[in-house]
């Protein structure tokens, strides 16, 4: 036989165990590990120096992208700046209008709140967060962004861009965070109809433009246009901010709940960067709604759990989140 | 005493660095699904073509950098890596002196095992993709075989 066939025949490393017990150990270590990274308690630490140790790869990726943004940017022309200058002073004068607005809405609101001893859960910091140009999973509807837990990010921040919920951080390495968009098939974001209030859910289906509303009673009122509203619930989406535009209802005479598609209002897909968001997310606990409704028992809508005001509808039903303790007699019903 | 093998760790590592970006580069939104697994076909390369194999350790790390990258659960690759590159190390002798298009049929096997593997573990972990999409690199990288042995052994890599 050629040589080659005869070094063939030693042992791969010249010491060691054979390839067969080799290939048990190593198969066995994976499996340890498959189970200890679902169970997700016990290797946050090891999964975060792993995507550390990946990074450069992910920043050599990038790189090539991030470059033709910084190179576009720097040879814009005179024009196209004086445009854009232009166009960004309208949109400045828009915003400025409609925040003079809101300054004494959030000052009435913070009153109102105080009047009810609840916390008031608007965003309170922000850290802009980019969006490396790298492809994860094409199954799965998640992003890679710059910032981690140098950064303050958390395991469950939320995630918005300029026109809506974006998603929520799921893993987070030192420099760096995997996102779950919320049309991610397995994120689901507690919403409210902006116009009627009612509570649902909003499931991601894996594309980027549709999220589905699979649990809404067939007479629930709904049509075509409502704007989708996170909720709060759950605590790790601020409340009030927009999720998804709804789009086709069918209503199935044969089937108990309604089918609802909705459009995401984020830009999932062209995002550049996104805007992790620090908020108040203590969740008010029953008792908390207890005091605050002994304490004001004149307002009858007050008592829902995310501190949401909700019309009639919303409040009349019943929701079993309402606190069943016999001590709270007035919790809005 | 047998001569120690020579490994070129500066190529190896190059080398699988380069296929684990390539498998995150972005691509088109029609081509991604297409886009074959290079790392596997890199491992497997290295498994049995190269002069002296470095074997399953790298291929395990390797896996098990596809994880990380990917934000996989941890050690889902490794596992199947690891058992493909069994194969093709046991198996190594007999594939060699296949013709090109026999071996392309041959990793197309192996690669089907380690997409049929993977695919295994993401059912048992609760995320199953069902889509007939998924099998696709299994095709495209088999057809890659002929390119990829052409241009690694052109680039006269003694791993």
């Amino acid at each position: 036989m050629s040589p080659i066939q005869d070094q063939d025949h030693r042992p791969l490393l010249l010491e060691g165990p054979s390839l067969g017990l080799r290939l048990a150990i190593l198969a066995a270590a994976a499996v340890a590990l498959m189970v200890a990274d679902h169970q997700q308690q016990y290797i946050g630490v090891v999964r975060g120096w792993l995507s550390a140790a990946v990074y450069p790869v992910h920043w050599i990726v990038d790189a090539p992208g991030s470059a033709w943004r910084a190179a576009s940017e720097t040879l814009t022309t005179r024009r196209g700046l004086t445009e854009e200058n232009d166009r960004l002073k309208a949109e400045n004068r828009e915003i400025r209008l409609r925040l003079l607005r809101f300054d004494s809405l959030e000052q009435e609101n913070q009153r109102l709140r105080e009047a009810r001893a609840g916390s008031a859960r608007v965003a309170e910091r922000s850290l802009v967060a980019e969006i490396l140009r790298v492809d994860l999973d094409p199954y799965r509807q998640r992003v890679l962004v710059n910032k981690g837990s140098r950064e303050d990010v958390f395991v469950g921040q939320a995630a918005l861009d300029a026109t809506g919920v974006f998603g929520q951080v799921m893993r987070v390495g030192p420099v760096s965070a995997e996102i779950i968009m919320i049309s991610d098939p397995d994120h689901a974001i507690p919403v409210q109809i902006n116009r009627t209030g009612v509570r649902t859910i909003a499931v991601g289906q894996g594309q980027a433009g549709n999220l589905m509303l699979p649990y809404l009673p067939r007479n629930a009122d709904i049509v075509e246009g409502d704007l989708v509203v996170s909720s709060g619930l759950g605590g790790v989406f601020p409340p009030g901010y927009p999720v998804a535009k709804v789009g086709e209802v069918r209503r199935d005479p044969s089937e108990p709940l309604l089918s609802v598609s909705a459009a995401p209002l984020a830009q999932l897909d062209r995002d550049p960067e996104v805007l992790l968001v620090w908020f108040d997310n203590r969740v008010m606990e029953p008792d908390d709604e207890a005091s605050a409704g002994q304490s004001l028992q004149v307002d009858p809508h007050a008592a829902t759990l995310e501190g949401v005001p909700v019309p009639d509808t919303a409040a009349a039903e019943p929701a079993p989140e309402l606190p069943a303790d016999p001590t709270t007699p007035a919790a809005g019903n | 005493m047998a001569r120690r093998p020579v490994r070129n760790w500066p190529v190896l590592v190059l080398l699988l660095a380069v296929s684990l970006a390539a498998t995150v580069v972005p691509l088109p939104d029609w081509l991604e699904p297409l886009r074959p697994n290079f790392v596997a076909l890199t491992v497997l390369w290295l498994c049995l073509l190269s002069i002296r194999t470095t074997g399953l350790l790298m291929a395990w790390g390797s896996g098990l950098a596809i994880d990380a990258l990917h934000g996989m659960l941890l050690g889902q690759n490794a596992l199947a890596l690891v058992v493909i590159a069994y194969i093709a190390l046991k198996m190594r002798l007999r594939i060699r002196a296949f013709p090109i298009l026999h071996q392309s049929a041959v990793i197309f096997g192996l690669l089907l095992l380690n997409e049929f593997i993977l695919f295994w573990i993401d059912g048992i972990a609760g995320f199953p993709v069902t889509t007939w999409a998924r099998w696709l690199p299994v095709l495209t990288g088999a057809a890659c075989w002929p390119l990829m042995t052409g241009l690694y052994s052109r680039l006269a890599i003694r791993a």
